[in-house]
């Protein structure tokens, strides 16, 4: 049968024409500009080598931003996962009404997060926030803090505020996940005689693999791009102290004008999502070829 | 029933409820607050308690004074149109990259995939140029059209992985019967993936509805933000009103919870397939 060659590329044309101005272009100049000392302001720049990418490994404030990513990385891994896990595990109990906890849990998610960030401002606000309000109601008045303005707090809190989002979506990929785990081998491990913590470990943990390498590089590539949360409570402060990579970037770039230097952030964190994702993509070709 | 499983089903109802009650606690907060008048809040903030008399005040000043009406029918405009163009341009996509076999078609796969997974932050900056030099800065247009153009990478994989488990044969027949490609497209290919346009068509609208970013970087007069940008906007004047930041969040919130309670389906569903979105 005879085919026109250009027929493929004229249902193409539109749609990456956009996507190569939009997304892809940008990509490349984004690395450009982050070896120069852009303003966006003047018209004339020059290249500047390194000089942004050494200025960072000297700069505090990126330096904290950066280790305030590892704090959300190793908070959403170890928190959202495990307890998204077990939430899953006890609504995919088949009792009548279960549809109803499930959406219930689900609601957080289908919010921006700047109605989270403005509904969490008020739960941790220091004098009448709830939960200090609620631990002065239970006589333990000497654990409230001030939660957003204690530098060595506030990182804490809005991680924990994230987190009331990311638990509900690593229970959605968990639901999903334990679609696929085979009835019939936790049925015979009951046989066996195998109790319920060894049918967990043994016969579904093993299935759930793939939803659990999708949960963790969400997990992992959502704490890399926090921003919205972080911007909304604090953006970023006090000074500096609850910032992340995506919250300074933002800051240099269009409020202290240093272009290239918030270009060299985000090539930073470009490489290091890029790590996770390859990790990703190795261990979802592992699955296909075990299958 | 055996004495084991009536205690299994006990443990599973008290213990979802329990869950559910801890997760809700934050809307409930709002949704209280949001009916207050502010005489009651500065008296004592109890958040737990009823309201005294049930308010409006918050949520008539949010939508006067504050601009939220102005501020929901741009987020209507910018949310609707871009799920639909962004829908429209990457079936067109997916299409081709699913049905034909032609020179390109990996490395244009690869484009869409990979540009997908790239964190936003690489394109901050040159978008943001780019709007300002041809005039789409603070424009909707600007908005939509970049709306369109980020999504299409995660549109186009998720429709084409759907397109391709649909058999070819369907298409052979409808050629020999002398359809052109357009119409293969449109009469035959649309109509298949009604579902997975469905699932697309709400995480779209969701997200967007959603997004702040870019609406922070690319918009700027007051008349044409989005309400994400408008509530922080309002924030920063209303910050002691705590009622009429409350009635916003609500109002700011309330469109994505009935779409995602009448599709909820579709909603699981595109998430669950479209997980892995960078």
């Amino acid at each position: 049968m005879k085919k026109k060659w250009w027929i493929p590329y004229a249902f193409l044309a539109l749609p990456l024409t956009m996507y190569l101005i939009w997304v892809i272009i940008p990509i490349f100049q984004t690395f450009i500009i982050s070896f120069t000392d852009w303003d966006s302001v003047s018209p004339s720049y020059n290249f500047i080598g390194f000089e942004n990418y050494k200025m960072l490994f000297y700069d505090y404030y990126f330096l904290t931003s950066l280790l305030n990513n590892i704090k959300w990385m190793v908070g959403f891994v170890i928190v959202a996962i495990p307890v998204g896990l077990g939430i899953a595990m006890l609504m995919d109990q088949k009792y009548k009404g279960n549809k109803f906890y499930k959406t219930m849990m689900y609601l957080p998610m289908t919010l921006s997060f700047v109605v989270i960030g403005e509904i969490w401002t008020w739960i941790l606000e220091p004098n009448h926030g709830v939960i200090n309000e609620f631990l002065r109601g239970i006589g333990l008045g000497n654990l409230a803090k001030p939660w957003l303005s204690d530098p060595n707090l506030v990182t804490y809190a809005l991680i924990f505020a994230a987190l009331w989002r990311q638990i509900s979506y690593a229970m959605v990929l968990f639901l999903a996940g334990l679609q696929s785990v085979p009835t019939e081998q936790v049925e015979a491990a009951y046989v066996d005689g195998a109790n319920s913590w060894q049918r967990f470990w043994y016969v579904i943990l093993p299935a759930l693999r793939p939803a659990m390498v999708i949960a963790i590089t969400v997990n992992v590539i959502d704490s890399l791009r926090a921003f919205d949360i972080v911007f909304v409570i604090t953006r970023g402060g006090p000074f500096y102290s609850s910032s992340v990579m995506a919250n300074y970037m933002y800051i240099e770039s269009f409020n202290n004008y240093n272009m290239g230097y918030g270009a060299a952030i985000a090539v930073i964190q470009f490489f290091i999502t890029l790590g996770f994702i390859i990790w990703y993509l190795i261990n979802s070709f592992k699955k296909e070829d075990n299958l | 029933m055996t004495k084991t499983a009536i205690y299994k089903k006990y443990l599973f109802y008290i213990l979802s409820t329990i869950i559910i009650v801890i997760w809700l606690i934050p809307f409930v907060i709002a949704v209280l607050t949001s009916f207050k008048t502010m005489d009651e809040i500065s008296f004592g903030a109890n958040w737990f308690k009823l309201p005294e008399k049930w308010s409006l005040e918050g949520y008539i000043t949010a939508w006067k004074n504050a601009h939220i009406y102005t501020y929901y029918l741009n987020t209507f405009l910018i949310a609707a149109v871009s799920t639909l163009g962004a829908l429209f341009l990457s079936s067109l996509g997916a299409y081709a990259l699913s049905w034909y076999d032609f020179k390109l078609r990996k490395p244009i796969l690869i484009i869409f995939v990979a540009g997908m997974l790239i964190p936003f932050q690489m394109l901050l900056i040159p978008v943001y140029k780019f709007s300002v030099n041809t005039g789409l800065y603070d424009t909707y247009p600007g908005l939509i059209l970049f709306h369109i153009a980020f999504q299409l990478g995660f549109c186009t994989f998720f429709l084409r992985n759907f397109m391709i488990t649909i058999p070819k044969s369907i298409f052979e027949a409808a050629r020999i019967d002398g359809a052109n490609d357009f119409k293969i497209y449109y009469s035959i290919m649309l109509p298949l993936i009604k579902p997975a346009i469905a699932a697309l068509g709400i995480l779209e609208f969701t997200w967007i509805w959603n997004d702040y970013l870019w609406a922070l970087i690319l918009i700027q007069s007051d008349t044409k933000k989005p309400i994400t940008l408008g509530l922080t906007t309002l924030q920063g004047q209303w910050v002691t009103s705590w009622n009429v930041i409350a009635a916003a969040s609500i109002l700011a919130a309330i469109v994505p919870i009935i779409v995602f309670l009448m599709f909820q389906k579709y909603f699981i569903q595109g998430l669950t397939m479209g997980s892995v979105k960078g």
